[in-house]
C-alpha cells in the first residue's frame, strides 16, 4: 500500500510543530470566517492568502486547507444562531437550524451539525487518500490537449449545471480570461491589452487582484447593504450531558448523514461545482428520502445533518481534481490553484511525483484539521456567540484593510491596489444585476493554462483542430463539455417546442 | 433596475469592443499558418464573445425575459446608494493619500474615520485598534514578510526603526 506508505509521511509533516500550530490557527480562523455572516472560505481564502508568504507553501497550503474546513463547520453557527446562513455553503442549513434554534434547541442543531460535518470530512478524506494517487497516475499522461478539454468541461460546467443567466455567466467566463491575457503574449512576447498605456498592466492582473477585489471589497460591500438589519443572536448552552444526548438522537440520521457525505464528496469533485450546490442537493434528497417530509423546514434534525455533511465532504472533494488534474473543482480551490503557481509549484500530476510532501502532508493535515475544528467549535460555540455580536463597523474596515495591504503585497505596485478597488466595485454593481462572478475568478486562474495548452495543442498539431478530437481522453472529455454547452439551448428548444404545441 | 441593467450591458459591451479593438490594432489575430491563431486572436474572440452576450443581455431585456429586467424595484434604494458612497468614497480617499502619506498614516486615519464617525464607538477602542493596526502590519509585512509598504513622506521617519529591525 503505496498511499499508506506516503499518507504516514504526510502525518509527520502534518504533525512539525510549526504546521500543527498553523492547522489550528487556521481552523479557528476559519470557523470565525465562516461564522461571520456572509464570509465564507472564498473570502477567507482569498483575503489571507497574500499573508501566507510568511511560511513555506507545505505550511501555507496546510494553513488555507484548514481554513477552508473551519469555514464549512463555522457557516453552520450563524445559520443556527442568527438565522442568517454564515456562508453560500451554509444556506441549507438555515431551512432547518432555524426553527431548531427558535424552539430553544440550538443546542442540539449546533452540536448535529459539528458532528455531521465530522463525518462528511472524515469520510470524504478517507475518499480522497485511496482516489487521488490513481488518478494522479492517469493524468500523468495527460498532453495538452487533455489540458485544454479539461479546462472547457470545467467552464461547460458552470454553463451546464449552474442555474444562472447564461449569458451573463458566458459573459463572466469571457471577462475573466479576457483579463488573464493581459500582459505579454507567452508565445511571442509582445505586449498585448495594455490599457491607457499604464505600465502596470506589462506584469498582466495577478488573479488575486480580481480575487481580493471581488470577494474582499465587494463582498463587503454587499454584505453591508444586505445585513443592516437587527441580527438577533438565539443563545445556545453547550454542556457535556447535552453533547451526550445530542449525540445519541443522531442514532437515527445515520443515513442521511452517509448520503450527504458521499453526494456532496461527488458533486465536489466535478469541475466548478463546488460545496455550495453539494449542500443544497443533500438538503433536497434527505427531504425525498424522508419519511415525513413535510417535517422538512420546521426543524427536522435531518436537515441540519444532510447539508452539513455535504458541504464539508465537497470541499474536500473539491481539491481531488485540484491537486491530480490542476482543475479546481470550487471557486475556493481555484484560489488555491492561483496561490500554488505563486508559491512556485506546478499544480497538476506532476505534484504527486515531485512534491510528495506537499501533497501528502496537505492531506495528512486535512485528517488533523477535521478533528481540530470539531474540538474548537464545540469548545469555543459560546466564544463565536459572543463575536457574531462584533458591530459590522469594527470588522468592515480591518476588512478593508487587510484588502488593501493584501493586494499590495504580492506585486508591490499601488496599481494593482487600485485595479482592485475597481474590480471591487464594479463586480458589487454587476452582483447586484444577477451576474454571476465565481465563473470570472476561475477564469482567470485558468486563463493562461487554458491559452497556452491550446496553443501547445495547435502547435503540435501544426493549427489543425482535430487533436482535441482525435486523442481518445481529451477526445471523450470534450463531447462531454460540448453537450454541456449546448444543455442550455436545448432547454431553450424544448420550450419554445412546449410553448409551440401548447399554441 | 431596468435602467440599470441597460446601462450595465451598454457598459460592458463598450468595454468589449475596446479589447477587440487593442488585440485587432496591437496583434496579429488571424490564423498563422502552421502554428494556430496569432498572438491577438484569443483576447479578440473572448472580446467578441463578451459582446455577443451583451447583445443577449439586451435582447432578454428588451423581452423582459430576465429577472432584473422586470423588477420594478429601484437599483439601489437611496440608503443602499449612501452606504455604497460612504465604502468606496472612503476607501478610495484612503488608498488615493496612501501615495501621500503612506499607509501608516492612511490606516489610521480610516479606521477612526470609521469606527469613531460611522460606528459611534468609544474613543479609547477606536484609538486602540487604529494604532494596534499599523503596528501590527508593520511587524507582520516589514520584519517578517521583508514587504516594504508604501509610505509616502512618511518615510524618513521610519529610519530609525529600520536601523533597530532590519
Amino acid at each position: 500500500m503505496d498511499s499508506l506508505h506516503f499518507l504516514m509521511n504526510g502525518f509527520a509533516v502534518a504533525f512539525q510543530p510549526l504546521n500543527l500550530v498553523l492547522v489550528v490557527f487556521g481552523c479557528i480562523a476559519g470557523l470565525f470566517i465562516g461564522a461571520m455572516p456572509g464570509l465564507g472560505s472564498v473570502n477567507g481564502v482569498a483575503i489571507l492568502l497574500p499573508m501566507t508568504f510568511l511560511v513555506p507553501p507545505t505550511g501555507a497550503i496546510i494553513f488555507l486547507g484548514a481554513l477552508y474546513y473551519g469555514a464549512m463547520y463555522g457557516g453552520a453557527i450563524s445559520s443556527i444562531t442568527l438565522g442568517i446562513p454564515g456562508a453560500s455553503t451554509a444556506v441549507a442549513t438555515t431551512f432547518d437550524g432555524r426553527p431548531l434554534a427558535l424552539q430553544g434547541k440550538a443546542d442540539r442543531a449546533l452540536i448535529a451539525a459539528a458532528s455531521a460535518s465530522f463525518v462528511g470530512g472524515t469520510i470524504s478524506v478517507l475518499l480522497f487518500t485511496f482516489f487521488a494517487p490513481p488518478l494522479a497516475d492517469a493524468a500523468l499522461a495527460f498532453g495538452p490537449p487533455e489540458e485544454f478539454a479539461l479546462m472547457l468541461l470545467a467552464f461547460a460546467t458552470f454553463i451546464g449545471l449552474g442555474g444562472d443567466d447564461i449569458p451573463k455567466t458566458f459573459f463572466s467566463i469571457f471577462l475573466g480570461l479576457a483579463l488573464s491575457c493581459v500582459g505579454l503574449d507567452i508565445v511571442s512576447g509582445k505586449p498585448r491589452l495594455i490599457f491607457f498605456d499604464l505600465p502596470g498592466f506589462y506584469h498582466g492582473i495577478n488573479f488575486l487582484v480580481l480575487a481580493i477585489g471581488i470577494y474582499g471589497i465587494g463582498e463587503m460591500l454587499w454584505v453591508i447593504e444586505t445585513t443592516h438589519g437587527e441580527m438577533v443572536v438565539t443563545a445556545a448552552k453547550i454542556s457535556w450531558r447535552g453533547i451526550v444526548s445530542a449525540l445519541s438522537e443522531l442514532r437515527h440520521c445515520v443515513k442521511t448523514v452517509l448520503m450527504g457525505s458521499f453526494l456532496g464528496y461527488f458533486v465536489g469533485v466535478l469541475p466548478a461545482a463546488g460545496a455550495t450546490p453539494g449542500s443544497l442537493m443533500a438538503y433536497g434528497i434527505a427531504k425525498t428520502m424522508s419519511k415525513n417530509p413535510e417535517s422538512f423546514g420546521k426543524g427536522n434534525i435531518n436537515g441540519v445533518v444532510a447539508p452539513e455533511s455535504a458541504n464539508n465532504a465537497a470541499s474536500t472533494g473539491s481539491m481531488l481534481p485540484m491537486l491530480t488534474l490542476g482543475i479546481p473543482g470550487s471557486p475556493t480551490t481555484a484560489i488555491l490553484l492561483g496561490g500554488m503557481v505563486i508559491w512556485g509549484l506546478e499544480p497538476g500530476p506532476l505534484l504527486f511525483v515531485n512534491n510528495t510532501d506537499f501533497v501528502w502532508g496537505l492531506i495528512a493535515s486535512l485528517y488533523v484539521a477535521n478533528l481540530f475544528a470539531l474540538l474548537i467549535n464545540l469548545a469555543f460555540i459560546p466564544a463565536f456567540l459572543m463575536m457574531l455580536r462584533m458591530p459590522f463597523t469594527i470588522l468592515a474596515p480591518i476588512i478593508y484593510i487587510l484588502c488593501v495591504v493584501g493586494g499590495y503585497a504580492p506585486t508591490q505596485d499601488m496599481h494593482d491596489v487600485w485595479l482592485m478597488l475597481i474590480f471591487g466595485v464594479v463586480g458589487y454593481l454587476m452582483r447586484k444585476l444577477d451576474y454571476p462572478l465565481a465563473p470570472a475568478v476561475l477564469a482567470i486562474v485558468l486563463g493562461p493554462l487554458a491559452e497556452a495548452s491550446m496553443r501547445q495543442s495547435l502547435i503540435m498539431s501544426q493549427g489543425s483542430f482535430e487533436i482535441f478530437f482525435g486523442r481518445p481522453i481529451s477526445g471523450v472529455i470534450m463531447v462531454v463539455a460540448i453537450l454541456l454547452l449546448l444543455a442550455p439551448l436545448r432547454k431553450f428548444l424544448r420550450r419554445r417546442e412546449a410553448k409551440t404545441a401548447g399554441a | 433596475m431596468r435602467v440599470a441593467e441597460l446601462i450595465m450591458a451598454v457598459c460592458l459591451a463598450i468595454f468589449a469592443v475596446s479589447i477587440m479593438w487593442m488585440s485587432y490594432h496591437d496583434l496579429p489575430i488571424g490564423w498563422i499558418k502552421g502554428s494556430g491563431p496569432g498572438g491577438g486572436a484569443f483576447p479578440f474572440w473572448l472580446g467578441a464573445g463578451m459582446l455577443i452576450c451583451c447583445g443577449l443581455i439586451v435582447l432578454r431585456w428588451a423581452r423582459r425575459t430576465s429577472p432584473p429586467s422586470q423588477s420594478t424595484e429601484p437599483f439601489m434604494t437611496a440608503r443602499a446608494f449612501r452606504l455604497f458612497l460612504i465604502g468606496a468614497g472612503s476607501l478610495t480617499v484612503m488608498i488615493g493619500s496612501i501615495h501621500f502619506v503612506g499607509v501608516y498614516v492612511a490606516i489610521p486615519l480610516f479606521l477612526i474615520f470609521y469606527m469613531r464617525i460611522l460606528g459611534h464607538h468609544k474613543w479609547p477602542l477606536t484609538v486602540g485598534i487604529a494604532l494596534a493596526t499599523p503596528v501590527a502590519a508593520f511587524f507582520f509585512f516589514e520584519i517578517a514578510l521583508k514587504i516594504t509598504l508604501p509610505k509616502g513622506v512618511t518615510e524618513p521617519a521610519f529610519y530609525p526603526l529600520y536601523d533597530l529591525f532590519l
